[in-house]
């Protein structure tokens, strides 16, 4: 069963339709990643999944169940414009939040604990949130998120504002997370941050859904017919390689479309030539990015 | 201000010990002239504290009233009974007589007149013909259990202005949390908790659950508050009373009155784009809730207007307009009812309204929707 279903989900706003009959699903144990350009109907997709605004049309289920006043408990939530009660102290405001998703106090107060310790944040607990910086506000925020065990976090933009640091711990809870079997959806403009933690991503724009599916699969579709060698030595003339490109550090080989990596790699070592490293080029998820946007601008 | 003003009441009712142990007023004895030119004003030379000494000459008047001897004379001239002027002189810059010197002259003047003429108790009639003593009956002739008077008009005041001002603070109160949690954004993750029906009832009873400790406090002290001071104190403050069925009214309306503010608080709290502007919207709602204590002195001289039957159940001004008749008159039966059918209904049927707005307009940050663009979102909501 997914962790999350939708289905042909259609919002729209004074005349304007801001998300048009989108379908995705997002299968527990999964990080997602939702891109698209601003204003392509993220945040109003994120809110329908969070029960925040309803659809006009379609449906949003939650592991098999209709979204629901009792649905929400199983829902985490990292908005991307953040905000906490700012004289409420730290630990007042993660448990009021958490009962809010139905713990009890004592349950929330205990879990509340750990994470800050976890976090390192725990000898800020008593503090005023007005008293703490960005960055450490960020990382309560996402305490708040994942205290309740929920079975689907949404976090937009999660890393902005986060220190070098911070960054890598939160990527190892989100990785605990998806190794809990929880379903992560992650919407950021930090394309690395997508390359790197999430197995299938959703792009939209202007509503719709425009690339959808695994990311290595997504990537190789649009790779381009070269490599990428690092080498010591004399490399002569290759066979099948049409054009060879001098980067800094590295060489790329175009290839004539006859020839595959694979027999360009024989050839490499044929010719004595030591080989540091042999990558077949994809584009990175950012240059993907413009040209999908790029096109559906035109 | 829930625990403030008993403790105020408790403080003001100790400063009156404190300053009046101090400052205990001393009634001084004094002495005022009289040159009598049209003759026959020789009685009733003491009035009270006041003695009166009889002068032959204007000039020896002045003479004792410059050496102090007196402190101010006055002349009764021959023309007095046709004219009916007398002249009054003292060293002292004043605004008027005092009553005191008023009385005692006026009464100086009425007992030489009727002299020989009534006998003496008529005369002292005179001076004082009226002591109303009103006593109410019931429809059955029998004396009603609750008597009018000023003594009831107090504590229904004193409600009714603690109600608007309770009112206008709590309703910003619950604006201007609205408002933070909507610029903070605090919204978004409430309303992925728990729903905007769930989320806005919830505040809304917090408001009336707040109105009702407040009353509860108020009402338990008042009368506790009220015999310490009239026995301690006494005089008019022991004729205070609280009128008959007031307490179950006064609970009544003020959780209805907090209820309904409370939701149109909500309501735009969800509309405005800042806590400033939800601010000057509100301020024409709250008005309405003032409107009671502006014609109060009206309300004391013309209970039986049809205008306060109005005010009773039009709901803005209704909580604070039956709290302070319940002190002047008594309000039928059927304008409770009405009134209070119609504050429910209203608290109701706003708090439906504002759930169908709610969420749309709580997540549209920075931008109010216009009159038609609402009207479209009840439909549509």
């Amino acid at each position: 069963m997914p962790a999350v279903e939708v289905s042909h989900i259609v919002k729209s706003f004074a005349d304007k339709v801001v998300v048009d009959d989108l379908s995705f699903s997002v299968a527990q144990g999964e990080i997602f990643g939702l891109i698209g350009p601003n204003g392509a109907g993220k945040t109003t997709t994120i809110r329908m999944m969070m029960d925040i605004i309803k659809p006009d049309s379609g449906d949003v289920t939650i592991l098999g169940e209709q979204l629901s006043e009792s649905t929400k408990n199983k829902l985490g939530y990292l908005p991307e414009e953040r905000g906490l009660y700012k004289k409420l102290r730290v630990l007042d405001s993660i448990i009021y939040l958490a009962s809010l998703k139905g713990m009890d106090r004592r349950s929330a107060e205990e879990k509340a604990n750990g994470l800050l310790n976890q976090t390192g944040m725990l000898p800020h607990k008593g503090k005023k949130i007005e008293e703490l910086s960005r960055g450490m506000g960020q990382i309560i925020q996402f305490i708040v998120s994942v205290i309740h065990n929920p079975e689907l976090v949404v976090l937009d933009e999660p890393f902005a504002g986060l220190d070098p640091v911070n960054v890598e711990l939160l990527k190892g809870m989100l990785f605990d997370l998806k190794n809990q079997g929880k379903a992560l959806i992650l919407s950021t403009h930090q394309m690395n941050e997508i390359e790197e933690l999430c197995d299938r991503i959703l792009m939209i724009n202007h509503g719709r859904s425009v690339l959808y599916g695994n990311l290595a699969e997504i990537k190789s579709r649009y790779r381009s017919n070269s490599v990428l060698l690092e080498f010591e030595g004399e490399m002569g003339e290759v066979p099948g390689v049409a054009e060879k490109r001098t980067h800094k550090g590295h060489v790329e080989l175009v290839l004539d479309g006859n020839a595959t990596p694979q027999q360009i790699l024989e050839r490499l070592v044929s010719q004595r030539v030591v080989i540091n490293r042999f990558e077949i080029a994809t584009p990175p998820l950012n240059e993907i990015f413009l040209r999908v946007v790029g096109t559906a601008h035109e | 201000m829930t625990l403030i003003v008993p403790l105020i009441v408790l403080l003001l009712i100790g400063v009156f010990h404190l300053v009046s142990g101090i400052a205990t007023p001393t009634v001084e004895a004094m002495s005022i002239g009289y040159v009598d030119e049209l003759g026959g004003f020789e009685q009733y030379t003491s009035q009270g504290n006041i003695t009166l000494v009889r002068f032959d000459t204007q000039s020896g008047a002045t003479e004792a009233l410059v050496k102090g001897d007196i402190k101010e004379y006055f002349v009764i001239p021959p023309d007095y009974i046709s004219a009916g002027a007398i002249n009054r002189y003292t060293l002292e810059k004043q605004l008027a007589a005092s009553p005191a010197i008023t009385e005692a002259i006026n009464n100086f003047l009425l007992g030489n007149l009727l002299a020989g003429k009534v006998p003496a108790a008529t005369i002292a009639r005179i001076e004082a013909p009226l002591n109303l003593v009103t006593t109410r009956l019931t429809e059955t002739g029998e004396v009603a259990p609750e008597q009018g008077g000023y003594g009831n008009l107090i504590i229904p005041f004193v409600f009714g202005v603690l109600l608007a001002l309770s009112i206008i603070f709590s309703s910003t109160y619950l604006l201007q949390g609205l408002a933070d949690e909507k610029e903070n954004r605090l919204i978004e993750i409430l309303l992925s908790s728990v729903s905007a029906r769930q989320l806005l009832t919830g505040k809304v009873l917090g408001m009336g659950a707040a109105g009702l400790v407040q009353v509860a406090v108020w009402v338990i002290s008042a009368p506790l508050l009220l015999n310490l001071a009239s026995s301690s104190i006494g005089g008019f403050i022991s004729t205070i009373r609280l009128p008959a069925n007031f307490v179950v009214l006064a609970i009544v309306y003020f959780i209805l009155g907090y209820l309904l503010f409370a939701v149109i608080s909500a309501a735009i709290g969800a509309i405005s784009s800042s806590s400033r502007e939800g601010q000057q919207l509100i301020g024409v709602f709250t008005l309405p809730a003032l409107i009671p204590l502006w014609f109060t002195s009206l309300l004391m001289f013309f209970p039986g207007n049809p205008v306060w039957v109005f005010f009773t159940i039009f709901p803005l001004s209704s909580p604070v307009e039956v709290i302070m008749r319940l002190g002047v008159s008594v309000i039928p039966a059927w304008q409770l009812v009405v009134s209070i059918a119609v504050l429910v209904l209203s608290v109701i049927g706003i708090l439906l309204l504002t759930i169908r707005v709610f969420r749309t307009y709580l997540l549209m940050y920075g931008k109010r929707p216009g009159i038609g663009e609402i009207i479209q979102g009840l439909r549509s909501g």
